[in-house]
C-alpha cells in the first residue's frame, strides 16, 4: 500500500507502475524513479527488518538478496529491480514457527548487542554460502566485511556463522 | 536526490542517441557510484537511462587469444569466472581487493573505469572543488588531502613553469590498475560509431579540465573491455594498502606483473593506484628491469624511476616513500622472493 500522495508537486514526474517479487510475493507499486530498493521495502511495503543504515553502501545494513545473490538494497533502484527474485530478513524462515539456520545460530551464539546490523549480517551470510567460497574462517571475516557491526559483536558473528557451514558440509 | 525522469535501453544504439539528444542524461548500470553521488546532490542528471537490460554482460573469447569482458559483467562475475582466474588472476585477485561482496555483486566493469574521485572536497558542495565547479578552486590542496595524489598534478604553464595544480583527486578505482598493468583496450560506441581506446589513453590527468575524467566523449557508451592474449599468470601480484584490511579504498596500491626466465626479467609491467588521477605506469621504469634478475635492487631502482618527480601535499607527502616500498614488495611477491600474506 503506498502513502496518499495525492499532493504531489506538479512538476514532479509521474509516478511509476513497478511490480517487485518480494519473499515469493508479487507486489504493485506506484513509486518515484528515486525510490531505493530499500526505501521501497521500508516504506511501501512494510518491511522493515531490512535496515538503513548509512544509505550510502558503506555498512551492509540494507543487505538483501537478488535472485540469490547480495546486494545493498540502498545502491538501487526499486524501479530496476522489476522480474527479479527480491529476499528479505522476513522471508529467510521456512515456516512461521521455524527459524533459518543462521538466524538460529545468531541466537546460540549472541552474534548482536542492539541487533541493528542483524537482518544484513543474515542475509549477507545467505548470500555467502551461495557464493560457496569459504574454506577458512579468514575467508569468512573477508568475505563478510561488507557488514559493519557498530557495537562490535564480530567474533560472535564469525562463530554462529562458521557453525552453519560446518554442519552443512558435515 | 533532485528529480529525474527514467528510461529503459533496449538496444546500444537507441542508449546512445537518447544520450546524445539529452546531455544532462546520464547511463545507470550498478548504480553503486551514481546513485551515492545523487544522493549528494553531487551528480544531478534529469534524466537516466537503465543500461542493465543492454547485451553487454558476457565474457567471451578474443580472435587475439584474450578475453572480452562486457561493460555490464559485474566485478564480481569478473573475479569468479575461471578463465579470469587462470589467464587474468592478477585482475581475480585486484577486483577481490575492492569494496564488499555486495557491491561487487552490483558493481559493472564499464561503471568501475567511470567512477569518479572519493576526494572528501568533490562531495561537499559546500567547499570549493575544481572538478565539481570548474574555476571554483581546489579545497585539497591545502586542506586535508591524505588520500590525495602525488604524481601528475602539476602542468606546465604558457611560459614553461610548472603551475599550481587544479586537482590532486586520485582516480579510485582497484580493477583499473590491473587493466593498465594488462593494457585492456576499452571499446566503446558513439554516433560515430565504434572505436578503442588503450587503457593507457582512457583516464587522463587533471591538466587545465579536471572536471573531465577520461576521454570517452559525450555520447559514446562503453561495451567491453577486452584484455590481451597475454596474461602473466605465474608471476602476479596486487598489493594494496588502506587504513583497514578490507572494505576500504587504497592510500597506495601495486599491480605487478613479471615474466621470468631462469630468475630473469623478460617483461615487467608496474601500475599504481592512489597515486594519480589515473593508473600510474612508467615504461622507462619497467624497461629498467627487462634483462635483469629478479632482485631487492633492482626492483629499488625501478621504484625509484617510477616516483620520479612525485610531490606531496602535507598530509599525503607519506605516499611517496609507501609507494616506492610497495613497489619493491609487491615485485618481490610477484617473482615469489617474499611471501603474500
Ligand atoms: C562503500 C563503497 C566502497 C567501495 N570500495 C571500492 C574499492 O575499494 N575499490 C574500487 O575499485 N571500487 C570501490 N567502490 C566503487 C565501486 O567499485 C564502483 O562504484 C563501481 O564499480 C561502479 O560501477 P557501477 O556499475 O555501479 O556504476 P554506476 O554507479 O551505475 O555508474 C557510474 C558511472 O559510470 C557511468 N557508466 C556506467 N556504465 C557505463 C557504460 N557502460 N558506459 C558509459 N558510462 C557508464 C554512469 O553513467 C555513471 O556516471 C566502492 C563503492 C562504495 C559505495
Ligand atoms: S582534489 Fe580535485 S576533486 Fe578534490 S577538491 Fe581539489 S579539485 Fe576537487
Ligand atoms: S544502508 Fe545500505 S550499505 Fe548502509
Ligand atoms: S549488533 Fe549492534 S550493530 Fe551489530
Amino acid at each position: 500500500m503506498s502513502p496518499p500522495l495525492d499532493k504531489r508537486a506538479p512538476s514532479l514526474p509521474p509516478l511509476h507502475t513497478v511490480t517487485l517479487t518480494v519473499n515469493g510475493k508479487e507486489t504493485q507499486l506506484k513509486l518515484s524513479p528515486w525510490t531505493s530498493l530499500l526505501d521501497a521495502l521500508r516504506e511501501y511495503m512494510d518491511l522493515t527488518g531490512t535496515k538503513k543504515g548509512c544509505d550510502h553502501g558503506q555498512c551492509g545494513a540494507c543487505t538483501v538478496l537478488l535472485d540469490g545473490k547480495r546486494i545493498n538494497s540502498c545502491m538501487t533502484l526499486a524501479i530496476m529491480q522489476e522480474g527479479k527474485q527480491i529476499t528479505t530478513i522476513e522471508g529467510l524462515a521456512p515456516t512461521p514457527d521455524e527459524l533459518h539456520p543462521l538466524q538460529q545460530a545468531f541466537i546460540d551464539h549472541d552474534a548482536f548487542q542492539c541487533g541493528y546490523c542483524t537482518p544484513g549480517q543474515i542475509c549477507s551470510a545467505v548470500g555467502m554460502m551461495n557464493e560457496g567460497r569459504v574454506k577458512t574462517t579468514a575467508d569468512i571475516r573477508e568475505l563478510m566485511s561488507g557488514n559493519i557491526c557498530r557495537c562490535g559483536a564480530y567474533t560472535n558473528i564469525v562463530d554462529a556463522i562458521e557453525e552453519v557451514i560446518n554442519k552443512q558440509t558435515a | 536526490m533532485n528529480s529525474f525522469t527514467y528510461t529503459q535501453a533496449d538496444a546500444v544504439d537507441t542508449a546512445v542517441d537518447e544520450r546524445a539528444s539529452d546531455l544532462t542524461a546520464k547511463f545507470i548500470a550498478g548504480g553503486t557510484n551514481l546513485i551515492d553521488l545523487m544522493k549528494e546532490n553531487v551528480e544531478r542528471p534529469t534524466r537516466l537511462i537503465d543500461i542493465t537490460r543492454l547485451p553487454m554482460a558476457t565474457i567471451s573469447e578474443t580472435l587475439e587469444g584474450g578475453l572480452r569482458l562486457g561493460a555490464l559483467v559485474t566485478n564480481a562475475d569478473t573475479a569468479y569466472d575461471e578463465r579470469i582466474i587462470q589467464r587474468y588472476p592478477l585482475l581475480s585477485q585486484t577486483i577481490l581487493a575492492g569494496a564488499s561482496p555486495q557491491l561487487r555483486n552490483m558493481a559493472t566493469d564499464g561503471g568501475n573505469l567511470m567512477q569518479r574521485t572519493r576526494c572528501y572536497y568533490f562531495y561537499d558542495l559546500a567547499t570549493p572543488c575544481n572538478k565539481r565547479e570548474p574555476g571554483s578552486g581546489c579545497s585539497a590542496l591545502n586542506g586535508f588531502n591524505r588520500i590525495h595524489a602525488i604524481l601528475g598534478t602539476r602542468t606546465q604553464g604558457s611560459d614553461g613553469q610548472l603551475a599550481e595544480p587544479n586537482c590532486i583527486a586520485t582516480h579510485p578505482s582497484d580493477m583499473c590498475v590491473a587493466l593498465a598493468a594488462l593494457e585492456a583496450v576499452v571499446r566503446v560506441t558513439g554516433k560515430n560509431g565504434e572505436r578503442s581506446i588503450p587503457f593507457a589513453e582512457f583516464h587522463k590527468l587533471p591538466g587545465d579540465t579536471p572536471h573531465i575524467d577520461n576521454t570517452l566523449e559525450s555520447d559514446e557508451i562503453i561495451t567491453a573491455i577486452d584484455l590481451p592474449a597475454k596474461g602473466f599468470p605465474d608471476n602476479f601480484m596486487y598489493l594494496k594498502l588502506r587504513d583497514r584490511a578490507s572494505y576500504a579504498f587504497a592510500l597506495v596500491s601495486v599491480a605487478a606483473a613479471l615474466e621470468l626466465e631462469n630468475g630473469n626479467i623478460t617483461d615487467a609491467r608496474i601500475a599504481l593506484g592512489g597515486v594519480a588521477h589515473k593508473p600510474w605506469r612508467k615504461p622507462e621504469a619497467e624497461a629498467l628491469l627487462v634483462g635483469k634478475p629478479a632482485t631487492k635492487e633492482n626492483f629499488q631502482a625501478a621504484a625509484e624511476a617510477l616516483l620520479a618527480g612525485a610531490q606531496g601535499y602535507g598530509h599525503n607527502t607519506f605516499k611517496i616513500e609507501l609507494a616506492k616500498r610497495a613497489i619493491v614488495r609487491a615485485l618481490g611477491q610477484a617473482a615469489k622472493l617474499e611471501p603474500t600474506a
